[in-house]
């Protein structure tokens, strides 16, 4: 008996096959007046900077869809390796996906040649996936991480070139973090005047980019240890909302007291049921 | 409240570009390289020091301009290839062969690439030459101008040229094209980069803004 369709052979790396379906759906939306659901962006602020003992890296934790903030603190700060680590801006799957894959590949790397992976080891296979396809992964990523050639900071662009230099900004709160930088960088600074400097031009780029918000996430990576502060900075606060009746603050709390709405007439009337039949049947939880 | 409030950044759409000016130009003894220093990503400047000057080999470097993403990777392909091929021939490769190694592939993915590098170097052979691969054709000329900001030098090259110039006066022309590029051209900026290549090896120098040449600005 013959097969009436062939399987194929699932080759690694994306697939393709779901951007035809959506082409179609699209017009067909259209058609109807709505629109199809836009990809989740970070819409970020994120930073990084060279300080005398190694590197700090900074980012926010705002994630919008459209005009909607989707996430109110998610984490922009991937580990590559135990020496490296990445903030990305640009469409939030894109990001994640793409730092895992390198992160993967630069472990088995690693493994094979015995030694702690470098910074520029994990550059050069991101700019290379990167431009491999073409500008269409939307990840615009911050590495940094210290190896045995000293503490080193690059910028990755979708298209996948490369810039390295002593502090970077990417994301769309980038030219506010970036004047920060531009006004306050030294070369050689100590680590709590560089953990301040990028705070400072995160937090400008929270305040003055609508894309951007919420709280501060610092990574420092120095010669053997690394620090995640998340958050650092909570520098976006929920407040507490008072009542003003009871005297205390009451959040949301919608019960009456009793007697507030007067009861007129009650009537009561008993249904006798009785039980017919009853069954067990026990479910296997094992 | 319009859809435009939050638009998406320009530069997550535009290419990164190098909107640049690079010059290359032969002296009598070896080749003279030059670049501007600024990278754009539609109106935002995203890197003002980079040395568009990649070396592809100890005598034998090219200058980037169009895409800084394809510019970046035919160089660090073609650096590759010719570490191979030297190694293969067991001398320092001919300034020719980088140039054709470079040609090939603007050539092959003409279509696919938008950058226009120039190579130029030094070799034992024919001593210090510019070829330009514009477009996939290889050419060898005395001196070679690329990116942006060419444009607005051409006449200035054209007359201010002379064959076996010193190394000095070569110097001297390519910061001084460089800098009147530099300020017509809002696509190029920052600092000057400039290789000096001849027998004895590459020297790199960076000039700052301040210390570039003055030229007629009011």
């Amino acid at each position: 008996m013959a097969t009436v369709s062939v399987c194929q052979y699932h080759r690694g790396g994306f697939s393709f096959e779901n951007c035809k379906r959506n082409a179609l759906l699209e017009a067909d939306i259209n058609k109807l007046g709505f629109s199809s659901p836009a990809a989740r962006k970070t819409g970020t602020t994120i930073c990084g900077v060279v300080y005398k003992d190694g590197v700090v890296l900074g980012a926010d934790t705002r994630a919008t869809e459209g005009m909607v903030v989707a996430d109110k603190n998610c984490s922009k700060i991937h580990y590559i390796s135990p020496n490296v680590y990445c903030c990305g801006a640009g469409t939030a799957a894109d990001t994640e996906m793409t730092t895992q894959i390198i992160s993967s590949n630069l472990e088995l790397h690693s493994l094979s040649t015995g030694r702690l992976p470098r910074v520029a080891t994990a550059n050069r296979m991101l700019k290379q996936m990167l431009f491999r396809y073409q500008g269409y992964i939307g990840a615009a990523l911050v590495l940094g991480g210290v190896d045995s050639t000293g503490p080193q900071l690059y910028s990755i662009y979708p298209h996948g070139s490369t810039d390295k230099l002593p502090y970077v900004t990417m994301g769309s709160g980038s030219l506010a973090a970036m004047a920060v930088f531009e006004d306050r960088y030294r070369p050689n600074m100590e680590e709590e005047e560089a953990k301040r400097l990028v705070r400072d031009a995160i937090a400008a780029g929270i305040f003055n980019d609508l894309g951007s918000g919420s709280n501060i996430d610092l990574c420092v990576i120095t010669k053997g240890k690394v620090d995640y502060l998340r958050p650092h900075d909570v520098a976006n606060k929920k407040g507490v909302r008072e009542d003003k009746i009871n005297g205390r603050p009451e959040t949301g709390n919608y019960r009456y007291k009793h007697g507030t709405t007067g009861v007129l007439t009650k009537a009561v009337t008993p249904l006798n049921l009785e039980v017919v039949e009853e069954s067990v049947q026990t479910m296997d939880t094992s | 409240m319009s859809e435009e409030l939050f638009p998406e950044p320009e530069w997550l759409s535009e290419e990164v570009k190098t909107g640049t000016t690079i010059i290359a130009v032969t002296f009598d003894g070896g080749v003279v390289l030059g670049s501007d220093s600024r990278v754009s990503a539609g109106e935002s400047v995203v890197n003002r020091v980079m040395n568009k000057l990649s070396p592809l080999h100890d005598k034998i470097y090219c200058a980037l301009s169009g895409s800084a993403a394809d510019a970046q990777t035919i160089a660090e392909m073609v650096n590759y290839q010719l570490d191979v091929h030297s190694i293969e021939v067991e001398a320092d490769p001919l300034v020719c062969s980088a140039a054709t190694l470079v040609k090939n592939i603007s050539y092959k993915y003409k279509e696919e690439l938008s950058a226009h590098l120039i190579v130029a170097g030094w070799d034992k052979k024919k001593g210090g030459q510019v070829y330009a691969t514009l477009s996939g054709l290889l050419t060898r000329q005395p001196f070679a101008i690329g990116g942006s900001g060419s444009f607005y030098i051409n006449g200035f090259v054209d007359a201010e040229f002379r064959k076996n110039m010193t190394k000095r006066e070569c110097q001297e022309f390519v910061v001084n094209a460089l800098t009147l590029a530099m300020g017509r051209d809002g696509s190029s900026g920052g600092v000057a980069y400039v290789v000096t290549i001849d027998k004895d090896g590459a020297e790199e120098k960076c000039i700052l803004g301040n210390e570039l040449p003055k030229f007629f600005d009011e």
